[in-house]
């Protein structure tokens, strides 16, 4: 049955959406505005909260402390790369489960979402131990082997999910058609599958991004992200809550950028098959 | 050319035996419709002509050269799927020339042909609209232009009007036939609607539990099946199946009559019976009798044929139409 909003009740939701959107916004904007202030001014109390002396001292001295660029690089590196990876395994492997599964199917699919259901500290020493052998600490190699195996099972989901909507009649309408598998792949599938595989690839980036366990964990320099970057802000040296959210902006501004520009993608990759 | 033969094809999934050795002639530019119940393996068997599905054993012969070895792309036929199958990310146009393209003709020709092929199904206003801008009806059409266009040795129809309303069933099923005559293509049908299956065929082909029953006209499965499945599966309402005496007079186990061939009368008749149910159409009235020493008939009368239920009536089979059968189903 359709339901018509009164206007009160348009009214009401529209300022709840906006009071619960500004209320997960916040620590955001919060951490920009800090960035902003002098060590001084972040600790005040009543904190200021537009009306302070604007500077951008932290961000010189943030720079001049770290090599900003060098983590950025390696963030791009380790979650552009183990986001391929997992897509040139993940891509063959649900197509396959979704276009000839078998009675096993189903099962393998549950193992490899019940591998996410581990804590990874569970792991960390054996992990650890077996890096330290192989020469994997600290190395971009070891970081995006790791962060690929542990995105692996959602990416594989997604992908799954996606390819089973494609009808089989329209791959068997294409076959029909004089098509051999690989122009039906380039003329058909990959067409009706791009939203899904963007969507899969802008979350794997996003989780890949924003992993810190284990980058916090195996990397110390040479390989180390961005969210080694931004520790290294906190604690040892006690807290410089105004330096910790420079560093912290500029490590989340590339992503943010990039979700920003992407959300209606990602919003309808996350829904996907929710609604028909 | 458009010349099918099968020789002893057979399919089975595991264990299971979907198709026991079909064997079948479609003569070239004939329209042939598989017809039976759901679930008897009519689908399969074109799915196996197709391409799509791997027989288990036995030949599929097209203008004589067998062609179970060769991939669906490569055997020279085009199908119009249930779903209709169209590519939601192309045109029209480009769904109907999807497999000009695929056989690499030039953009020019690929045009010149697509939009002959939609002046032929009304669908050329409709030509750069998406599949999902489009009714039913028209998608079909283009599900239908898409098989045309290349023009193929045989069109594979796989139920392409269950999923239109009746009315513009009936008028599908006419622009069809004649598109067919008019082309002159090999086509096979599948639908499990016997009234298509009469409408439209030149030959009928009745599956049931994976075994052709009888290949015939409309007309030779209609006044001669060959066993009680095709006796009861072709004609509506069904044909009446008697047993018993009545049978055994006749020197039969089993005597089949149908509805139309059975007089009705409110006063006098070889066999009294109540009506059950009576329904009026108009043209016709269906009755549903308890004969009595006889069980249920279904009787067709004038469309004024004025019984109600509860009513008694008189009814008199047709002698020469009574279809006689052995004790293992067989015609007499």
């Amino acid at each position: 049955m359709a339901r018509r909003a009164t206007t009160q009740q348009v009214v009401v939701s529209t300022i709840g959406a906006w009071f619960f959107g500004f209320l997960i916004f916040f620590p955001i904007l919060w951490m920009v505005l800090a960035s902003f202030k002098t060590e001084l001014e972040a600790f005040a109390i009543p904190p200021s909260f537009l009306f302070f002396h604007w500077t951008t001292e932290n961000y010189a001295t943030v720079q001049e402390r770290s090599d900003y660029l060098h983590h950025a690089m390696n963030s791009i590196i380790i979650a552009g790369g183990s986001t391929l990876i997992a897509l040139l395994i993940a891509v063959p492997a649900a197509w396959s489960m979704a276009f000839s599964p078998t009675k096993r199917t189903k099962d393998i699919l549950l193992w490899m979402l019940s591998t996410k259901m581990m804590p990874p500290v569970g792991v960390l020493v054996p992990i650890y131990l077996i890096y330290k052998s192989f020469g994997l600490l600290d190395s971009r190699i070891g970081l995006v082997f790791i962060l690929c195996l542990g995105n692996l099972p959602i990416v594989i989901w997604m992908l799954f999910t996606y390819f089973k909507e494609i009808p089989r009649d329209i791959l068997e309408a294409a076959r029909m058609d004089g098509a051999t598998i690989g122009r039906e792949l380039v003329y058909v599938l990959t067409p009706m599958a791009i939203p899904g595989l963007a969507s899969t690839m802008l979350l794997n980036l996003i989780l890949a991004w924003n992993e810190a366990f284990w980058t916090l964990n195996l990397s110390t320099s040479n390989a180390a992200p961005l969210t080694t970057f931004i520790a290294s802000y906190s604690s040892p040296e006690g807290l410089f809550w105004a330096k910790l959210s420079a560093a912290s902006t500029l490590a989340i501004a590339p992503i943010l950028v990039l979700g920003w520009f992407s959300q209606k993608q990602l919003v309808r990759g996350l829904t996907f098959g929710a609604v028909k | 050319m458009g010349q099918i033969t099968l020789q002893g094809v057979q399919k089975s999934f595991g264990p299971v035996h979907i198709i026991k050795g079909a064997d079948l002639e479609i003569a070239d530019g004939s329209f042939v419709v598989f017809v039976g119940p759901s679930g008897c393996g009519k689908t399969t068997l074109l799915r196996l002509i197709a391409g799509l599905e791997d027989v288990s054993g036995g030949k599929i012969l097209i203008d004589g050269k067998n062609v179970v070895d060769t991939p669906p792309a490569k055997r020279g036929l085009s199908m119009v799927f249930q779903s209709y199958a169209l590519y939601p990310h192309m045109s029209v146009r480009g769904n109907i020339g999807f497999g000009l393209k695929m056989a690499g003709l030039a953009k020019d020709e690929i045009n010149r042909k697509v939009e002959a092929a939609a002046a032929t199904l009304n669908l050329t206003p409709y030509l750069d609209r998406k599949p999902r801008e489009l009714s039913g009806g028209q998608r079909q059409r283009v599900a239908i232009g898409r098989a045309i266009v290349r023009e193929p040795k045989a069109f594979l129809f796989d139920e392409p009007l269950s999923n239109l309303d009746a009315a513009l069933r009936v008028q599908m099923r006419i622009e069809v036939t004649r598109l067919q005559k008019q082309l002159g293509t090999t086509a096979i049908y599948v639908t499990h609607d016997q009234v298509e299956a009469m409408t439209m065929a030149d030959k009928i082909v009745v599956l049931n539990r994976g075994n052709i029953e009888q290949v015939g006209s409309p007309l030779e499965l209609y006044s001669r099946p060959r066993n009680l499945f095709v006796a009861g599966f072709i004609g509506s309402p069904k044909m009446n199946f008697i047993k018993g005496q009545n049978a055994a007079q006749l020197g039969a186990h089993t005597i089949g009559i149908r509805p139309e061939h059975v007089l009705l009368s409110m006063e006098s008749g070889d066999w009294k019976g109540r009506v059950v149910v009576a329904e009026h159409l108009g043209s016709d009235t269906f009755l549903h009798i308890d004969a009595e020493g006889i069980g249920m008939v279904t009787a067709r009368g004038s469309g004024d044929f004025a019984a109600k239920a509860g009513d008694t009536v008189y009814l008199t089979p047709d002698r020469s139409r009574i279809h006689k059968f052995n004790e293992g189903g067989l015609a007499i």
